[in-house]
């Protein structure tokens, strides 16, 4: 493509060959550590840029930093693409807004109704206690969460449990690519084939899902792995996952998020991609909510959350370290 | 003296509170237990988990747990479409997003859990788990307005974890991976009992109601209960490497019957018959009925339930004719007769007979049986040999035998609970296998929800492609997620929760007989079949035929 407009940092919403990428400043140094150098141009959330006559413009997704939903404006005509998004504030991603509209375009990557999520501080909790009874008997204990977006919210939220926390390559990188851009995040020390195992002990381990099983972990032993997942909502997929616990923390809106966030936008027509199109495109019409189709796209096949082995991106990202 | 020891065991775990120290109720604490059962991955944690629940939980309600991890559960005091019926009325959804949710959780007990509102006030549940297990058997004849009334304020005190343990208490079982195995272990850590006798205390037929702890596991207590069978003893596999358990005379081998294992008991003037899921199914066999004249008193044996004529054991289509039957007519009697191919000896005089060697067993085993002259009961023949190499040549007539392969058997092993590797293996024969291309998906469930892993699969008969068996395992978790991404891209057509596939994935299906079926489109049925490989090699021109499946039908069916 000549022309991408970005809506995050994700890799299957950032992808590599295009020629100009449009995206919001926060996303800049993102792609920039995982696309290389590129010609980046970078807006301000609400700057409304013109293209052939179109205004484009940019505004808070929530879901990770630098998430942008993408306004479109032409002979009056508002279309709005959501990109992934969350409804809860998490500090860190700015708050989502939903945007008026002719036509939304959503993603439903939870689009059914037994995705209810806690309130965040309630997960927060449990990830905590969690850490505690794991120090009781002795045991590290390993949060898997996507490098990009998870870890930094789960950083944020346990950082006054422990005074150290230990990650693996993978989440170091993307944690000081952040922290060099300015944000104020919690510094993480990087675990290498030198760090000795006594430091180890009891402490708490961030890293990437696909880590998980492989050699890597050995070190740490012994140990309790929590997985950080909105897929973690359900009983079957903790199990299958063979982890120690599920905390079902998610940076996509839930079941009522995604409802009250088309309504809010006031279209008449919804697109929804991205995970449970069918069933909640049916909702939406069925209910007369807005006029509402599916629609195909390559989303969400190498999404953070998806509930089967480690994507490519995420392997390429671990063979590196 | 017993009076005695009652009363300290009351007295140290009082019954009547239903709170423990740490002011979580019977039920919460039941729902903490299975969570914690649920998501640990080592035996030892759910051991610990349930040596810790052993030594807090209120007396009743320990003994419902033994109940319901053992099968024995209330009776289904409503169904689930009145539960589900319940449920889509309080959030009012759509029928079919009620099944797409249950598609996806894969667990109707998890999915009510999921969609029913959370709890407005802090309420708090304050009853034990025996309260709602007794309340259950309370309201079973009522009206469905009252159980109604029951379930829905239950559900609106209740948190998302209580909400499922107490569904899955109506619903059915709890698959949560603990062996009977791991529940007698954890038992023995609590109460001053060896492995053994508790796992034959809490086996047979006793009810929880009427049972307290102190009666099921008392540590001075005789039997009381004259149906209670023993704990089987199972078999681990063994390969082609047989030469490895040493010379041959160690070993007696006996052919391995493809019926149900099953326990025959007299004991009181009384005949019990016991499967080895502790179903009792005497009243099923009325072939066995003679064997209280038969039979000397406190007897038990070990064997098979399968039906026979002149001796000869027939396939086990025959049996599934008599199985889940309520009433047996004349017909079925006649053309499936039952017999018990004895093979072990447990109990003798009212004496515990499984520390003896089993030499010494079979020897009094075939003074028992032998001179009964009846079609009800016959021995299970031991096959001489004198070298590996001949048992290996007598096993590969196992099919026409209607046998599963061979069993071997220390001579002077002892009657051990449950699997243990060492003193007995089964060496099977190899399976049949055919070649098929998966053409149906449906969604599994348990660990398996919201992934494709039950298939269907199909054979060519010219330019057509016919279903014949479906399959769920033998693949590994790997496998089946190159699969479930397959079926997700490859779908032609959806018929609720069946997905038709674009015929491309090649699998070569192992099972274990084939027998003609007018159930079934293709006219065969499959014993046992499951994935034995993803054939990657093999295109979908390159499976087998109907052609293929009726020679296999002529050649080793019954």
């Amino acid at each position: 493509m000549e022309r991408a407009v970005i809506t995050h940092g994700h890799s299957d919403h950032a992808r590599f060959g295009n020629q100009f990428y449009l995206c919001h400043k926060f996303t800049k140094p993102i792609l920039q550590l995982r696309l290389g150098d590129n010609y980046y141009q970078t807006v301000e959330w609400n700057e409304t840029i013109n293209m052939n006559g179109v205004k484009i413009s940019l505004h808070p997704a929530g879901h990770i930093i630098g998430s942008s939903q993408i306004r479109l404006e032409y002979n009056n005509e508002v279309w709005v693409v959501s990109g992934d998004y969350k409804t809860e504030d998490d500090g860190i991603s700015g708050k989502f807004e939903p945007i008026k509209c002719n036509a939304f375009i959503t993603e439903s990557t939870f689009g059914l109704p037994i995705y209810k999520w806690k309130p965040q501080q309630e997960i927060y909790d449990d990830i905590i206690n969690w850490i505690v009874r794991n120090k009781e008997k002795g045991k590290a204990s390993i949060l898997l969460a996507y490098s990009l977006g998870k870890a930094q919210r789960v950083l944020q939220a346990i950082k006054e449990t422990t005074e150290t926390i230990f990650a693996h390559g993978a989440i170091f990188n993307m944690q000081q690519t952040l922290i060099d851009a300015g944000w104020d995040l919690n510094p993480v020390v990087r675990i290498t084939p030198e760090t000795p195992k006594e430091l180890l002990k009891e402490t708490v381990i961030i890293a990437p899902p696909g880590a998980e099983s492989t050699s890597w972990m050995k070190k740490f032993y012994p140990y309790s792995i929590g997985v950080c997942s909105g897929w973690m909502q359900v009983r079957g997929n903790v199990r299958r996952r063979n982890v120690d616990a599920g905390f079902a923390l998610s940076d996509h809106a839930d079941w009522h998020g995604l409802l009250e966030s088309v309504k809010a936008t006031g279209a008449e027509k919804v697109f929804v991609t991205h995970g449970f199109q069918s069933a909640f495109s049916r909702y939406l019409n069925e209910e007369n909510i807005a006029f509402s189709a599916e629609v195909k796209t390559q989303y969400g096949n190498e999404d953070e959350e998806t509930t089967t082995s480690p994507n490519l991106s995420e392997r390429e990202e671990l063979s590196r370290y | 003296m017993i009076d005695e020891n009652q009363n300290i065991g009351s007295f140290l775990s009082p019954s009547l509170p239903s709170k423990d120290g740490m002011g979580l109720s019977g039920l919460q604490l039941f729902a903490e237990l299975v969570t914690q059962l649920g998501t640990s991955t080592k035996t030892n944690d759910k051991l610990q988990s349930l040596v810790d629940y052993f030594a807090t939980a209120p007396d009743a309600d320990k003994v419902w747990v033994i109940a319901i991890f053992s099968g024995r559960r209330p009776r289904r005091v409503v169904n689930s479409r009145l539960m589900r019926e319940w449920c889509t009325e309080i959030i009012n959804i759509p029928d079919w997003l009620f099944d797409e949710s249950y598609h996806t959780v894969g667990d109707l007990s998890e999915t009510l859990a999921l969609l029913l509102p959370e709890t407005k006030n802090e309420t708090q549940v304050n009853e034990s788990l025996s309260y709602y297990l007794e309340k259950f058997i309370a309201i079973e004849k009522e009206d469905e307005l009252i159980k109604k009334y029951f379930i829905v304020n239950s559900w609106n005190e209740m948190n998302h974890d209580e909400r499922f343990v107490f569904n899955k208490l109506i619903t059915g079982s709890f698959r949560i991976g603990v062996s009977q195995k791991t529940i007698v272990n954890a038992l023995a850590k609590t109460v001053d009992l060896s492995a053994s006798v508790i796992a034959h205390r809490i086996s047979g037929n006793w009810d929880p109601v009427t049972t307290s702890f102190n009666e099921l596991l008392s540590e001075s207590v005789s039997i009381s209960d004259f149906s209670k069978p023993y704990p089987f003893y199972l078999a681990y596999a063994i390969d082609d490497d047989v030469e490895t358990l040493g010379e041959t005379d160690l070993w007696q081998a006996e052919w391995k019957w493809d019926g149900i294992r099953g326990q025959v008991i007299k004991r009181n003037n009384e005949l019990f018959v016991w499967s080895r899921g502790e179903e009792l199914m005497t009243d099923k066999f009325p072939e066995y009925f003679i064997l209280k004249d038969l039979l000397p008193d406190g007897v038990v044996l070990d064997g098979e339930i399968i039906p026979a004529m002149d001796g000869k054991p027939l396939p086990f289509s025959v049996l599934q004719t008599r199985i889940g039957r309520k009433n047996i007519g004349k017909k079925q009697l006649q053309e499936a007769p039952i017999s018990f191919f004895a093979y072990d000896l447990l109990e003798y005089n009212y004496e515990d007979w499984r520390e003896k060697s089993l030499t010494e067993r079979r020897k009094k085993l075939e003074e028992t049986i032998i001179p009964i002259k009846n079609n009800a009961i016959q021995i299970s023949e031991i096959i001489q040999f004198t070298s590996w190499n001949e048992l290996a040549e007598l096993r590969k007539n196992s099919r026409k035998m209607n046998s599963e392969g061979i069993m071997l058997k220390r001579k002077d092993s002892v009657y051990k609970v449950g699997r243990k590797r060492g003193d007995w293996w089964k060496w099977k024969i190899d399976p049949l296998v055919i070649d098929c291309v998966m053409v149906y998906a449906q969604k599994g469930s348990g660990r398996r929800s919201n992934l494709y892993t039950d298939y269907t699969f199909a054979v060519k008969d010219g330019d057509q492609l016919v279903t014949f068996t479906k399959a769920y395992s033998g693949l590994t978790d790997k496998e089946f997620a190159q699969v479930d991404h397959f079926v997700k891209r490859n779908s032609i057509e959806k018929f609720g929760p069946v997905r038709t596939v674009k015929p491309e994935l090649v699998f070569e299906i192992a099972f274990e007989g084939i027998a003609a079926s007018n159930r079934h489109k293709s006219g065969v049925a499959l014993r046992f079949p499951r994935m034995n490989r993803w054939r990657k090699d093999k295109t979908v021109d390159e499976i087998n035929t109907m052609d293929d499946l009726k020679e296999m039908l002529k050649m080793y069916g019954k």
